[in-house]
């Protein structure tokens, strides 16, 4: 069963000067166990997109279900959050405790799981983002990388379905970025966890299963990495990127080497460069 | 208005069971004009170093000087060098405060004295350096998006004319465009006022291509001290402390690792491009 159903969805700020839309019918099926990377401009909508995923935001049309319940019925408000955990851009924002363990057990708290179980979800939280040695700590120690990994543990003791991270690397260095992209890689390929990224960094998108690209309001381009970076052009007219090693594969080609097809990795475009000579 | 750290070292939490050395032992000159990229680890003392630079962190030991003036001396007045020393912090957006986008880009010249029909041209000026449209300076800041915060807040610090321009991770949270657009204004204005930029950022592309001179901090200390060039080709060195290498420059190295004759470091994806064209015919000619 789709786990994020996204249906027609449109979002309007009200504002003093009028009116914004932000998403103007959004249409996205995310399956369980799907990794999927957003990417888009700043203002394409993609972070008001992410915020209804777990209700902070509901439709102004259209709706979202989750796990088949409908975002917009009141009742289910707490199953819906319960199933959609989220992580955003400052991990200083979104830690509470004094230290690592506490902070990671205030989710399940509040959803009033008994004290032993709780203790049983911290612990297997931290184990599933390498924290357990550090979780005697008081977080404002921790480096950015170990921070958004304790806010990810912080999530994972909520036992949520899917895990949303809203730019959740922006404000990291290249090993915290690498820290936080390999326990996302892990939790979604070893315990099927399904992941949302939403991100700057097109490296970081080409490892995701499927790339959905949103620009002002719209869904423009869905596909895999492979089928969404070779789209050079049009990303480039939307702001965006493309991986460097696509970007040099097509380069190549038009320097009359006979490359055989679009890479997205450097270790891949290296492979096909031994392969022609 | 040159800069010079002799024997600088910083402690935070002195006497705590928090003490940490931020910065050991640092000499440093930083010339005028120069384009001064410093990278390194989240706590590898590279924000520590940068306040040195406008005396908003005096250090524990050693001096610094900046245009002559010793900040560390007893009694000196900082206020001057802190408005020809402009510092953009880290989400300069959160730094944001006035009604209107104009109030908040004319705050910093107002403090400066500056008359004020000079604040004017100077805050047209700098949101068109940002790239800012000049119809939004009535608009409030907070209703810009986050790209536009972001440049509002850089336009703030750019109106006070500073000589040196330090700028910490300007482009983190901006989409690939904004990074890039606000990165070549930076350097524009470098080149045609002359002013020095010192741009601490975790992007290894971002330094590769825009600065001439490359700090590499570890554990309070200065690793290298170099052109973009001489330190990217110390791969294995920067992985070993949690950097890297521009990806063009990893291309490069992954070539090199199957025998192919190509330079150790390429800073651009087009230096890259005539690297691989060159070393595919070579090898073609001998096969």
């Amino acid at each position: 069963m789709t786990i994020l159903a996204v249906e027609g969805l449109k979002h309007i700020y009200r504002g003093h000067d009028g009116d914004t839309t932000a998403l103007a019918g959004v249409d996205l099926r995310v399956q369980p166990g799907e990794f999927v990377a957003v990417i888009g401009r700043n203002g394409s909508g993609k972070s008001t997109l992410a915020k209804h995923f777990n209700a902070i935001l509901l439709p102004s049309g259209g709706q979202v279900l989750v796990g088949g319940l409908d975002t917009r019925d009141e009742a289910l408000l707490w199953h819906v959050r319960q199933m959609v955990g989220m992580v955003f851009q400052h991990p200083d924002n979104q830690i509470v405790a004094t230290i690592v363990e506490e902070d990671v057990a205030f989710g399940p708290e509040n959803l009033g799981v008994p004290t032993l179980e709780i203790i049983q979800r911290v612990d297997e939280a931290l184990r599933q983002v390498g924290m357990e040695s550090l979780r005697g700590h008081a977080p404002h120690l921790l480096s950015g990388g170990q921070k958004q990994r304790v806010a990810i543990a912080g999530v994972l003791a909520m036992r949520p379905r899917v895990i949303v991270l809203d730019e959740a690397t922006a404000m990291l260095d290249p090993i915290g970025r690498a820290e936080v992209m390999n326990t996302i890689l892990r939790l979604n390929k070893e315990q099927q966890m399904t992941a949302v990224l939403i991100t700057h960094h097109m490296d970081e998108a080409v490892r995701a299963d499927r790339v959905v690209v949103i620009d002002e309001g719209h869904v423009v381009l869905s596909g895999s990495p492979a089928e969404v970076f070779c789209q050079i052009e049009l990303l480039e007219s939307l702001g965006l990127d493309v991986p460097l090693a696509t970007k040099l594969g097509i380069e190549l080609e038009r320097s009359g080497l006979p490359m055989p097809q679009h890479v997205l990795t450097a270790a891949q475009l290296v492979d096909e460069l031994c392969l022609l000579s | 208005m040159p800069i010079k750290l002799e024997q600088v070292s910083f402690v935070y939490a002195a006497g705590t069971p928090f003490e940490r050395h931020a910065l050991k032992d640092i000499n440093l000159t930083l010339a005028d004009g120069e384009f001064i990229g410093i990278i390194g680890q989240t706590g590898s003392g590279k924000s520590t170093l940068v306040q040195m630079f406008n005396g908003l962190l005096k250090p524990t030991s050693g001096t610094v000087t900046v245009n002559n003036l010793v900040t560390t001396a007893k009694g000196v007045k900082l206020k001057g060098l802190r408005q020809e020393v402009g510092l953009v912090f880290q989400f300069a957006e959160h730094q944001l405060f006035a009604e209107t986008v104009a109030a908040d880009v004319a705050f910093g010249p107002e403090n400066q004295g500056v008359p004020k029909a000079e604040i004017a041209a100077r805050v047209d000026s700098a949101l068109l350096t940002v790239g800012l449209p000049l119809d939004i300076k009535q608009r409030s800041p907070f209703e810009l998006s986050g790209g536009q915060m972001r440049r509002a807040a850089i336009a703030g610090v750019l109106a006070m004319n500073p000589k040196v321009l330090i700028l910490d991770e300007p482009t983190a949270g901006l989409d690939p465009r904004g990074r890039d657009e606000i990165l070549s204004r930076i350097r524009e204005l470098q080149r045609e006022r002359g002013i020095t930029v010192i741009l601490v950022s975790h992007s290894m592309e971002d330094v590769a291509r825009l600065v001439d001179r490359l700090i590499v901090m570890h554990e309070g200390q200065i690793l290298h001290d170099a052109s973009p060039r001489e330190v990217f080709a110390h791969g294995a060195g920067l992985k070993a402390i949690g950097l890297g290498v521009p990806q063009a420059t990893e291309v490069l190295q992954l070539l090199r690792q199957r025998g192919w004759s190509v330079p150790e470091v390429a800073l651009t994806l087009e230096e890259a491009r005539q690297a691989i064209v060159a070393a595919y015919h070579e090898r073609r000619e001998r096969a």
